[in-house]
């Protein structure tokens, strides 16, 4: 967590580091088309509980870099990954910019450009496994018969690894 | 009558985190449940709601959530989760789903692959909104055999109970009132405390831990600070942030808080006369034993 987005301010930008496309292909998302209303008024970032206790992570400015096309600065920074969904954002931004969805888009867009944290590895490998985000260990599932707890659901596994190779999921796999 | 009885039996949801972790909610609801009426039929094929991946991968998130409406609309049954993660991401799926017709075609073009279609004909309820809405307060005032009048506790909604409200349209995220009319049902008294509806850090602990544990850090200040005895919950990944990491936040703060996290449905049992090893309370990481000693 060493690179702060935030770190960027839009003084001193060379033009030759935009990347106009890059606007275009999160306005083409689902929730991305929103950021073209942002007027930079920091009601999302006065509104975000981690901007609070990080350093790095700042909403308004990861979307003015969207706008501007700061593809390289905005896709490989660890500090995207510090949204907590709690989507305070998006219900407060007085520009209906669905705040929390943009960054989605900007996550997703890091993932097929090849950045992935471990922990999103895990969480789709477990999924891809067992339809579970978490591997449920042997215990828990005794506990559960020693309580009286029904068994746990079990999700056809074809099923679950044909969803995941149909939604590009499997570039999340842990190789 | 019969209409409303039909209204009281739900597909479960059971979601990832409550059997990898908060097993002690499950037991508890369904006790609960079962003495209030409330019938839950088992979803055996169901999945991972999708939410853990949405910031990843959204596509694959929304097959992961639609595979689940499509589910329970083969029997033909509105769902009912005690997750918020859960609830959010699948009443998302299911009135995008529903609205967007493009997405819908998108979607079930994926279903289909795998013998499934959305259909878009059922809906899908947080335990705390089914308990408003569908069983209504005048039912559980009626359950309440011992109520815990001496009680003061707080409450955590948690972000996805309320946000967002394009989906999640049914109480007031800036300022959440049903969680605490069901706790004042119970007898006790729900105290209010700075910034209440905060999020928990959960989300991103895996990311940042020091900015996820600072935020229940100052959450569990604000509690401590207004007297409260408990702090009641409805989630289980906050639970996590607020039981099981307790003792982890009063290590790394040097703070000691000793405050009990209790499930929504564990307080709403002891007041309806249920035994704490029922509610498997033995099971909370903070000691609750000298709150359930000073309970009447």
């Amino acid at each position: 967590m060493t690179q702060a987005v935030a770190e960027t301010t839009t003084k001193n930008i060379q033009p030759s580091r935009l990347d106009p496309s890059f606007k275009n292909e999160v306005l083409k998302e689902h929730d991305g088309e929103t950021l073209k209303t942002c007027f930079q008024c920091g009601t999302c970032t006065s509104s975000c509980p981690t901007a609070r206790f990080s350093s790095s992570y700042r909403p308004r400015t990861v979307l003015r870099m969207a706008q501007l096309g700061l593809r390289q600065k905005v896709l490989p920074s660890p500090t995207l990954w510090l949204c907590t969904a709690c989507f305070t954002c998006t219900d407060r931004c007085p520009q209906g910019v669905e705040v929390a969805g943009v960054l989605r888009v900007l996550r997703n867009l890091a993932v097929k450009s090849g950045e992935v944290p471990a922990i999103y590895r895990e969480l789709a490998s477990s999924i891809n496994e067992t339809g579970y985000a978490y591997k449920i260990p042997e215990i828990r599932h005794k506990k559960r018969e020693e309580v009286g707890l029904p068994p746990l659901p079990k999700p056809k596994a074809a099923d679950i690894a044909k969803l995941v190779e149909l939604t590009h999921g499997t570039r999340l796999l842990k190789r | 009558m019969k209409n409303r009885l039909a209204q009281l039996r739900y597909a479960f949801l059971l979601g990832c985190t409550i059997p990898y972790r908060e097993a002690s909610y499950e037991i508890s609801a369904r006790k609960v449940f079962d003495k209030l009426g409330i019938e839950l039929v088992e979803m055996p094929d169901a999945n991972c709601c999708g939410l853990p991946v949405d910031p990843a991968n959204h596509e694959m998130m929304l097959a992961l959530s639609a595979r689940n409406l499509c589910l329970a609309e083969q029997q033909n049954l509105n769902i009912i989760t005690l997750c918020t993660g859960c609830a959010t991401t699948l009443r998302k799926t299911n009135k995008m789903l529903k609205t967007d017709k493009k997405m819908k075609d998108e979607i079930n073009g994926i279903l289909k692959q795998i013998g499934m279609e959305f259909k878009g004909t059922i809906e899908v309820k947080h335990m705390v909104q089914a308990l408003k809405e569908d069983l209504g307060f005048e039912k559980i005032k009626n359950v309440v055999q011992r109520p815990l009048t001496s009680l003061k506790v707080a409450e955590h909604s948690g972000c996805h109970l309320l946000r967002p409200v394009k989906y999640m349209d049914w109480d007031n995220p800036e300022e959440p009132q049903t969680l605490k009319d069901l706790i004042e049902l119970t007898g006790a008294q729900c105290l209010d405390y700075l910034d209440e509806a905060e999020c928990c850090g959960y989300t991103v602990i895996a990311i940042d831990d020091k900015v996820a544990l600072q935020l229940t850090q100052e959450k569990l200040n604000h509690i401590k600070e207004v007297g409260a005895q408990a702090l009641i919950t409805v989630c289980p990944s906050c639970h996590l942030m607020f039981d099981v990491n307790q003792s982890r936040i009063e290590r790394a703060f040097n703070e000691n808080y000793n405050l009990p996290v209790l499930h929504y449905t564990q307080l709403l049992g002891l007041a309806m006369g249920m035994s704490p090893d029922e509610l498997a309370i033995k099971e909370l990481r903070v000691d609750p034993s000298k709150l359930l000693q000073a309970l009447p």
